[in-house]
């Protein structure tokens, strides 16, 4: 039974799309709003709900869609990962893991993810596999290698914690642009970088979170910090994001800091070096892959 | 595995995972060797003094010893898994044995499908109180009563993956005798299996081939698997010798079709599995189903609560018929009956007509505490079998268990009475290298 964690953990899948604010769906990431937006990309019609319909909603909606925008086009990845969760009196414990992603063919499907872990060796060879969905809820399978057993498994966690860390499921897999409504409340400097800074409010249900409040900058338009307020209102956590780093135009943070206020507790995520179009395709992410893992 | 641009690993990637590299050709598959182990501790303690003749008193401390080691290639289009299995037990000589769980070559070809050559292990099935359809490995039953251990089985497995679903073809030899307790041991029968002399249906016993097919997929919220099986039983009879105080195990040949599903809706599971099997007496059908709902985030914390229940059904044939085995086991026991040997006409279950509730809780803690109870009764005579399993690791290398089996209200009519005075708790540390 010793993977029973995991099952929840799986609906943190699609951490791959942890990186700021990922295009799902017809998120729009070009929205005809954006007009100061690169061009290039082809322009979709942006979700109207989501837009809003003040200027300060729909100039929050753009900055955010523009900043999805350069992070797409990556067809697949691998990438390995480390987080260290550290409690009050900053005791450590690290848990290792692979990622590998297969960007959505197209706006009407998801990612497609796949995490192997290695440490704790309690969990050595434990797999989870994601097919992300837009509206339904995301197809999961967890494998346990003790058992050889592939179990479909539940996504409908949203605020839990994702494998005792301070990350919640909904950090991960709700990024996409029109899962929020925006309202732009200004500028803001980070670290000597100016940025804009924008609330964000859940449209899903069963969110932890009344607000998101995110910076981003005016540079190269990645989220540099996300402030969450739960359901009272109160400031719950802060994710920093930094040491970001370009892959022929394709921005990744290699690491996440969440810091806990309500509870003193930290997780830090830390990325190695990303590979992409290693050739992975739709395969090597069906559910029957898993027992050939290793 | 298929890599059909074949990408050269990206040099320099930093902070190796536990001495292996990612490789560019498959997803998280590590490269070049991975050696590990695990070594565990355990102790059982029985509540009851024993039943039987023989068997050991209260306390049974044992050890396992489980290596491994994984190779691959760079590809991963060539994989090599090698998992010894040593129990060391100094109470009961029968549970103390050795297995390879597995030792096989896998070849993974860019085309979708791989074929597998060695001693491996396959799980089929959805269900959490009884595994009906998983018939490929057999039970490794001195570990525990719940059939989840298993044994390495002699194959080559052919699977093939297509976008209308994944087949797995199989062509097994070299049949494993599953193991039982000895005299010394506790969970046993009032008689002792004669594990030394089964007798087998086939010509060619355990070299008798065995053969399997599955077809199994997925469309939307439904996960589904349909499996053919023709081979040597897994589950024996056993042929009873009263006054030499001892059980024969009687393998026949079989062939079982199933079926299984599980169903994913939101915060549930629902989950079936069916067979029917020719050769163990009269053709039976034996199905187990249920659901499994998650509650989560429960208390004001941010465990998660699991509740299971499932119905098990199984109209196997009862009782004890006269079976002639042939010349060859014409007299299986000195002074019996020459020909014609009383033999329990169908492999012996509990689940004939129970019903499984179980609750698991995950802490999901730093330490990834779980709790998982459960119990099985019988809805005839309310005999019941509870467990209890309750794991978390300490620190990074580290791991504790322990688990307790309650066997309550057990009717002398139920197969479950032999273990009546068999209540144990059981610790186990485990050490990860």
């Amino acid at each position: 039974m010793k993977t029973v964690c995991l099952i929840a953990a799986a609906s943190a899948l699609t951490l791959a799309a942890a990186l700021p604010a990922r295009a799902q769906e017809g998120d729009a990431s070009a929205a005809p709003g954006a007009e100061d937006a690169s061009a290039s990309t082809p322009v979709t019609s942006a979700d109207p709900a989501a837009r809003g319909d003040t200027p300060e909603a729909q100039k929050g909606y753009d900055i955010s869609a523009r900043s999805d925008r350069t992070d797409t086009g990556f067809s697949d990845s691998k990438v390995a990962a480390k987080m260290v969760l550290r409690n009050a009196a900053g005791q450590e414990s690290v848990r290792e893991f692979t990622f590998s992603t297969l960007e959505k063919a197209d706006e009407s499907v998801g990612d497609k993810t796949l995490i192997v872990f290695q440490s704790p060796r309690f969990y050595d060879g434990t797999a989870l596999l994601s097919h992300a969905k837009i509206l339904d809820p995301d197809d999961q399978w967890l494998y346990l290698p003790a058992t050889k057993r592939v179990k479909r498994i539940s996504s409908d966690n949203k605020s839990g914690a994702f494998l005792g860390s301070e990350f919640a499921f909904e950090d991960f897999t709700t990024t996409e642009l029109n899962k929020y409504t925006y309202k732009y409340v200004g500028e803001d400097e980070i670290d000597g970088v100016k940025t804009d800074v924008i609330e964000r409010y859940p449209r899903y249900e069963k969110s932890g979170y009344t607000k998101q409040k995110s910076w981003v900058d005016q540079d190269i338009f990645q989220t540099r910090k996300v402030e969450f307020y739960d359901r009272k209102g109160d400031l719950l956590k802060t994710l920093t994001l930094s040491d970001y780093r370009e892959y022929d135009g394709i921005w990744r943070s290699h690491l996440f800091s969440m810091v806990n206020h309500q509870t003193n507790k930290e997780t830090d995520l830390q990325f190695d070096d990303y590979q992409f179009k290693t050739g992975l395709d739709a395969g090597d992410f069906e559910q029957a892959i898993l027992t050939r893992l290793r | 595995m298929s890599s059909k641009i074949r990408v050269i690993a990206a040099g320099g990637l930093a902070a190796v995972i536990s001495a292996a590299a990612i490789s560019a050709g498959a997803p998280a598959r590590a490269q070049g060797f991975e050696v590990s182990a695990e070594i565990s501790a355990e102790v059982r303690y029985f509540a009851d003094g024993p039943l039987y003749d023989g068997q050991l008193e209260r306390w049974q401390p044992s050890f396992v010893l489980e290596p491994e080691i994984l190779w691959s290639n760079e590809d991963g289009k060539h994989q090599v898994a090698i998992l010894p299995f040593y129990r060391g037990d100094t109470r009961d000589e029968e549970r103390e044995h050795f297995d390879l769980r597995e030792a096989y070559y896998r070849f993974n070809s860019d085309d979708n499908w791989s074929l597998t050559a060695g001693l491996a292990k396959i799980f089929w099935g959805r269900t959490e109180s009884r595994h009906l359809v998983d018939i490929i490995n057999q039970t490794d039953a001195v570990e525990d009563i719940d059939e989840e251990d298993k044994l390495g089985q002699p194959m080559i497995h052919l699977n093939v993956l297509r976008d209308w679903g994944t087949l797995d073809f199989f062509a097994m030899t070299g049949f494993r005798d599953r193991t039982f307790p000895g005299r010394d041991g506790r969970l046993r029968f009032e008689l002792v299996v004669d594990t030394d002399n089964p007798i087998f249906e086939r010509d060619g016993r355990r070299a008798a081939p065995d053969f399997a097919a599955r077809y199994s997929h997925y469309v939307g919220s439904w996960d589904f698997g349909v499996s053919v099986f023709h081979g040597t039983s897994r589950e024996p009879r056993f042929a009873i010798d009263q006054a030499g105080g001892r059980i024969r195990p009687v393998y026949d040949q079989i062939t079982q079709g199933s079926i299984d599903v599980q169903y994913t809706k939101d915060a549930w599971l629902w989950k079936a599995e069916a067979i029917i099997r020719e050769g163990h007496g009269r053709t039976f059908f034996a199905g187990v189903g249920g659901f499994e709902y998650t509650l989560y985030q429960v208390f004001g914390t941010g465990a998660d609560l699991g509740l299971l229940t499932e119905y098990q059904y199984d109209d196997r044939q009862d009782g004890i018929v006269i079976e002639d085995f042939g010349a060859e086991n014409a007299a299986p026991f000195p002074g019996g009956p020459p020909a014609g040997t009383a033999v329990i006409a169908a492999p012996i279950t509990i689940a004939d007509n129970d019903v499984f509730m179980g609750a698991r809780l995950a802490l999901n803690d730093i330490q990834d505490t779980t709790l998982l109870v459960g119990g099985t009764i019988d809805t005839n005579d309310q005999s019941t079998g509870m467990f209890v399993e309750a794991e978390r690791r300490l620190g990074e290398d580290w791991a504790v268990e322990l688990q307790a089996r309650l066997f309550l209200n057990a009717d002398p009519d139920n197969f479950l009475f032999v273990f009546a005075n068999d209540d144990f708790l059981n610790l186990r540390v485990t050490r990860y290298f």
